[in-house]
């Protein structure tokens, strides 16, 4: 389990002090995928840091597992990041090391036998399906084979917590799928707990199972997915949530706009839109809509427009009881 | 042309070229001593200078940095002629003689080391700071960061910049010849310059000219072949 409470962390600038982090409380519970998703300079980066004490708290306390991370001497904390380990954005591989040998260096830190070390990085290799990478130079790599080296390079000394910094920025969207989908095996074979930063939804959408929105250094929002998903509450929620932008409230004369929320039940077997037309005749309009599936099931959001007529009242009753979608009337 | 081959130049020349290749030796082997200890001295240093910084790998004492970067920058400054004959007690301390090859390579070392720690420093910045993250966050103390990552990732940048430290100290090593080091800097200066022997400083210095050829020609490819970057 990973533990954040009061977290602060500021930078001095010449401009003044900035607040990077401000009082972070996050409870991460063992075998999460965990997300932290925000724009950039929201400070997922340095909260992700303070994890492994790559960056120091100013305030606060941080607990991964049995260890109190800020009050740990270097030697101690040397030996607990082997059980905290990162990949990153720009893959971050010794460039001039073969693809066994960076596996290997984490053991070599560590001190293990050469024999053993090699031993593990081949069936690592195996592992992320680049067996016959071991004497390639990461140079000789796309970047979504580098990041399969950087995953078993993290998994070398049998890590509890895997950090990803933005693992996937740098990719194309089938490599980010790829290696997104060896993720999610690392989590579940290995019981991994892993914590994902990113700045796409998408990435959150696809593997986590939870997830803390921050901006500008606090968490402005912590949950399920699905739950988030479907009722982003804050601004920078619904900024993630509706990347082109929130549907517009837009009010039309002569009709009443309704915004739908999917809270995502199984919502896909019944159409509403259609439905409401044929039950109620009411002849609804969609003015916006931004509605995805995730794991099978129907997240987002609709605005309608209804026309103002004898079978308005009806329909209005009709949503209301509509299984599996919240709705509220939009003026202005 | 007759009168040439008859002339005491010609005939000096002739003298002194079978001493030539062991004048060529001695260019050799003082440049690759100085070398290396420039480098022994200067490596330490040059990496103390980015890594002790106050975000490097292991922080020193700002008062310290001060220190070795202005010691550093003195040294440096001293006009490399100054420094031999400033130079000329402590040669005689530690090998005891100021006179000679042997000699030459305390007053050749004291003006390459800072220059040699200020490439290193170099080469060192070049080294991608996500990759000494990634090496704090697998648990990497300051020395195997040094040891395992900066020295190992900027090798061919450091190859490269050892190759400017031997030819610039191949050139120091000639001028040595003004107060009585050996080499092919010695014959340049001893018989062309003070007795006016054109040929033999032709020579001298064609010959130091194709040793820094050679020298710089293995440098480079050397650097290019470590390079573990280049896809080939």
């Amino acid at each position: 389990m990973i533990e954040l409470q009061h977290l602060t962390k500021r930078f001095t600038t010449q401009s003044g002090t900035v607040v990077a982090l401000n009082d972070i409380n996050l409870t991460i519970r063992d075998g999460d995928i965990y997300g932290i998703i925000g724009m950039s300079g929201a400070g997922k980066s340095t909260l992700v840091r303070c994890i492994n004490m790559l960056e120091r708290p100013d305030e606060g306390t941080v607990a991964v597992n049995e260890h109190r991370m800020e009050t740990l001497t270097p030697a101690q904390l040397r030996a607990a990041r082997r059980e905290i380990t990162m990949i990153f954005q720009q893959f971050n591989l010794l460039m001039q090391r073969t693809c066994l040998r960076n596996i290997m260096f984490p053991m070599e830190l560590a001190k293990v036998p050469k024999d053993q070390a090699e031993a593990r990085a081949r069936e690592l290799l195996a592992l992320v399906g680049l067996p016959d990478k071991a004497d390639a130079y990461p140079a000789q790599l796309s970047g979504g084979q580098k990041q399969r080296i950087a995953i078993a390079r993290a998994l070398a000394t049998d890590p509890k917590v895997l950090l990803c910094d933005e693992a996937t920025s740098a990719l194309d969207p089938n490599t980010t799928h790829a290696i997104l989908e060896l993720i999610r095996r690392i989590n579940r074979e290995l019981g991994i707990t892993v914590v994902v930063i990113t700045h796409q939804m998408s990435v959150v959408e696809e593997i986590c199972n939870r997830v803390a929105i921050l901006d500008q250094g606090t968490v402005v929002e912590e949950g399920d997915v699905q739950e988030i998903f479907s009722h982003p509450k804050s601004a920078a929620a619904r900024r993630l949530v509706y990347p082109a932008g929130a549907p517009r409230t837009e009010t039309m004369d002569g009709y009443t706009t309704v915004r739908v929320a999917f809270n995502g039940t199984q919502t896909t077997d019944k159409p509403l839109v259609a439905s409401l037309a044929i039950e109620c005749n009411a002849l609804v309009s969609i003015l916006a809509a931004d509605t995805r599936i995730v794991n099978g099931q129907t997240l987002g959001s609709m605005l309608l427009a209804l026309p103002n007529d004898e079978n308005r009242e009806k329909a209005l009753e009709y949503i209301k009881n509509y299984p599996g979608i919240t709705y509220e009337e939009v003026n202005g | 042309m007759a009168e040439f081959f008859a002339g005491k130049e010609w005939t000096t020349f002739m003298q002194v070229l079978p001493t030539l290749p062991f004048e060529t030796w001695e260019t050799i082997w003082s440049t690759c001593v100085a070398t290396l200890l420039a480098l022994v001295i200067g490596l330490p240093l040059g990496v103390c200078l980015v890594t002790g910084e106050k975000d490097g790998v292991r922080p020193l004492p700002l008062w310290l940095m001060v220190l070795l970067n202005a010691v550093i920058n003195l040294l440096r400054s001293v006009p490399f002629l100054i420094l031999m004959i400033i130079v000329i007690p402590l040669s005689r301390l530690i090998v005891g003689t100021s006179i000679g090859t042997v000699a030459s390579i305390v007053p050749l070392v004291i003006a390459s080391f800072p220059f040699v720690s200020r490439l290193v420093e170099t080469s060192m910045r070049e080294v991608d700071a996500g990759v000494i993250e990634a090496a704090q966050s697998m648990g990497a103390s300051p020395l195997q960061i040094i040891m395992k990552v900066m020295i190992p990732e900027s090798m061919p940048s450091l190859v490269a910049n050892i190759t400017i430290a031997a030819t610039t100290i191949m050139g120091y090593g000639a001028m040595a010849g003004i107060i009585g080091g050996g080499g092919l800097g010695k014959v340049a200066i001893n018989y062309g310059y003070y007795r006016f022997n054109v040929v033999l400083e032709f020579v001298a210095t064609a010959l130091l000219v194709v040793l820094v050829q050679v020298l710089q020609t293995f440098g480079t490819k050397l650097a290019v072949q470590c390079d573990k970057r280049i896809q080939k």
